[in-house]
């Protein structure tokens, strides 16, 4: 299997350098290894190098939305088959695998919430469930978020970590990049705002839709965001890429995201942005 | 219209379906999975399957989407439009070849044209970046289309990608998100648009320019969310299983009508659009002819507003 490329997204963990050689729990800048409660209790950032884990998406749902304020929609969405797609596995076992992994009907958990006793609705996506690749499903529980958020009058606050677009529900997982935008759009003429939080990674088809179209788009430190990812430009172009490419950062130098918040700082950015909003 | 493909008796599909069926019955049932509605899909699924075309069928149309010979969108300019005047730039940073967008005479009013744009050559191929966009080709065509909705011209884009360029620059300058900003552009327009894939509507750099109210596709003409060889590469772990991969993501023409996704085929000559471009050329004039007048007369507030909710209605999901 050597000579042939690899460019899975659902078996890549995390591009940046390292990671796989260890532990869910090593940093893989510093090595500094931690127990999960330690970690979760730091908002799964290592104490020593400031590198930000993974989150789930309910973990993100507990950091950000003041504790019971959190009210889910749409939890029993499921994704049909419409192709019948069948690669090495039929992916109606991949979702049901996937849904036993995550708990999640998909790769993405909205509803009603509150940031620092704002209102908004709270859109997390799960990048465990199927590498966070946006279908029907996905596509569908954004846009009703849009439409909840729209009838309130309250933002919707939506966290991106997303491989893209989901190939086994071919064409109809294209048209879910227009139909975000449509959501957005209609979100957009109510005067509603709209806050992006870019986790690692946000790509493809996500980034070419709802994601980038944000009033105000944040990006979490080191996090990818590009639309195409590194190896595959290195596959197609043979060009020397930067030591940043893609990164978050070089994304903030480009103009691209309106700031890199740490972690430990999003809630209460994101309870003043929601006040500046209100 | 074209004509259906011949009727294949798909009966190991048939046959696959039916041992999923099986075992989608037995399936321990997941907490709030929705089987009911898979099993429906299902059964209907097998009664349609026989109409639809087969893994060479479809192959068949990959191939002749990025047939060398095959009409790109300039070759239809000169056969379908007059006076067409191209204009260029992004105004802010570059002109992108990739794209070409400029305003014409159609049947004797000014349209705007956005159209991606092939080499035919080697030299042409490289300036033409093989038609993959870079992020000013499309801020080039969000111009020309506000340009187009200041003035009340009506749109017709030609799809022809195999995707936007994946480069470092391309990057740099933000691909991602003047993909997803060229899109609401868009949706917010009040003139009538209509597109057309002609060739390869390749990802998310093809439907960049496709949110139309009337989206078309070349007989075989492709529309996809990845190329075959990615998709392969990806879950086959294997490009050279690209046919395997195409056929189970199925980016032909009929199987985009059948999902919802198009709203109609545009026949080619005999042998494809490559045999005789002036005869393709015809039956696409014709078709966009036919589309635009299905939408021309309305108000252009209530288009506006049924292209978002045509696109806001994609997708296939259930809830138990």
């Amino acid at each position: 299997m050597a000579s042939r490329i690899d460019v899975s997204i659902e078996n890549r963990r995390d591009d940046r350098p390292g990671e796989a050689a260890h532990g869910p729990n090593t940093c893989p800048r510093c090595r500094s290894h931690y127990r999960d409660d330690e970690l979760d209790a730091n908002l799964r950032v290592c104490a020593q190098c400031g590198y930000h884990f993974p989150v789930r998406a309910r973990g993100r749902i507990a950091q950000l939305a003041d504790g019971g304020t959190f009210f889910e929609q749409d939890a029993d969405l499921r994704s049909a088959d419409p192709l019948g797609f069948f690669d090495l596995k039929a992916y109606t076992d991949r979702l049901a695998e996937a849904e036993m992994a995550t708990g999640l009907g998909d790769a993405i958990v909205a509803g009603a919430a509150a940031i620092e006793r704002r209102p908004c609705e709270l859109a997390v996506m799960e990048f465990a469930f199927m590498g966070g690749s946006m279908g029907s499903t996905v596509g569908e529980k954004f846009a009703r978020a849009c439409e909840r958020a729209a009838d309130r009058g309250a933002p919707l606050v939506c966290v991106t970590a997303s491989g893209g677009a989901r190939m086994q529900e071919g064409i109809l997982s294209l048209m879910q990049l227009p139909k975000t935008v449509s959501a957005v759009d209609a979100l957009r003429e109510a005067r509603t705002p709209l806050l992006t939080v870019m986790a690692h990674p946000t790509t493809a088809g996500v980034l070419a839709s709802f994601a980038s179209l944000a009033d105000v788009i944040v990006a979490e430190p080191g996090a990818l965001l590009a639309f195409t990812g590194p190896r595959v430009v290195q596959q197609t172009t043979r060009e020397k890429l930067p030591d940043d490419f893609g990164l978050a950062e070089s994304n903030s130098r480009f103009g691209h995201v309106d700031a890199i918040v740490r972690r430990s700082d999003l809630r209460p950015y994101l309870g003043r942005l929601l006040a500046l909003f209100a | 219209m074209a004509a259906d493909p011949e009727s294949k008796p798909g009966q190991i599909e048939q046959l696959r379906l039916r041992e999923r069926l099986t075992k989608l019955r037995d399936l321990p049932l997941l907490r709030g999975v929705g089987v009911s509605g898979e099993l429906g899909r299902l059964e209907r699924q097998i009664e349609r399957i026989a109409a639809e075309p087969s893994a060479d069928e479809v192959w068949h149309s990959v191939e002749l989407a990025r047939h060398q010979d095959r009409p790109y969108t300039l070759d239809y300019v000169e056969r379908i439009f007059d006076d067409f005047v191209e204009l260029h730039g992004d105004r802010a940073l570059a002109d992108d070849p990739a794209i070409v967008a400029g305003l014409a005479r159609f049947r004797g009013r000014t349209v705007a044209l956005v159209g991606h744009q092939k080499g035919r050559d080697i030299r042409e191929r490289t300036y033409r970046n093989f038609g993959m966009p870079y992020p000013e080709g499309y801020r080039k065509a969000i111009r020309i289309m506000e340009l187009a909705n200041l003035h009340r011209f009506p749109i017709f884009t030609l799809v022809d990608t195999p995707g936007a360029y994946p480069g470092v620059t391309a990057e740099q300058h933000g691909q991602g998100g003047w993909i997803a900003r060229c899109q609401l552009e868009m949706i917010g327009l009040e003139v009538p648009i209509v597109s057309c894939v002609i060739g390869e509507g390749g990802s998310g750099g093809a439907v960049a320019i496709a949110v139309a109210d009337r989206v078309l596709m070349q007989e075989n003409a492709i529309y996809s969310v990845i190329s075959p060889e990615g998709c392969a590469a990806i879950l086959w772990r294997d490009a050279s299983e690209a046919k395997k991969a195409a056929a189970a993501f199925k980016p032909d023409a009929r199987h985009c009508l059948d999902l919802g996704v198009i709203d109609g085929i545009v026949p080619e000559p005999p042998g494809g659009a490559h045999m005789d471009h002036d005869a393709a050329s015809a039956l696409l004039a014709e078709s966009l002819e036919t589309a635009l007048g299905e939408i021309d007369g309305n108000e252009p507030k209530a288009r506006r507003l049924a292209r978002r909710d045509r696109f806001r209605g994609m997708g296939v999901f259930v809830t138990p």
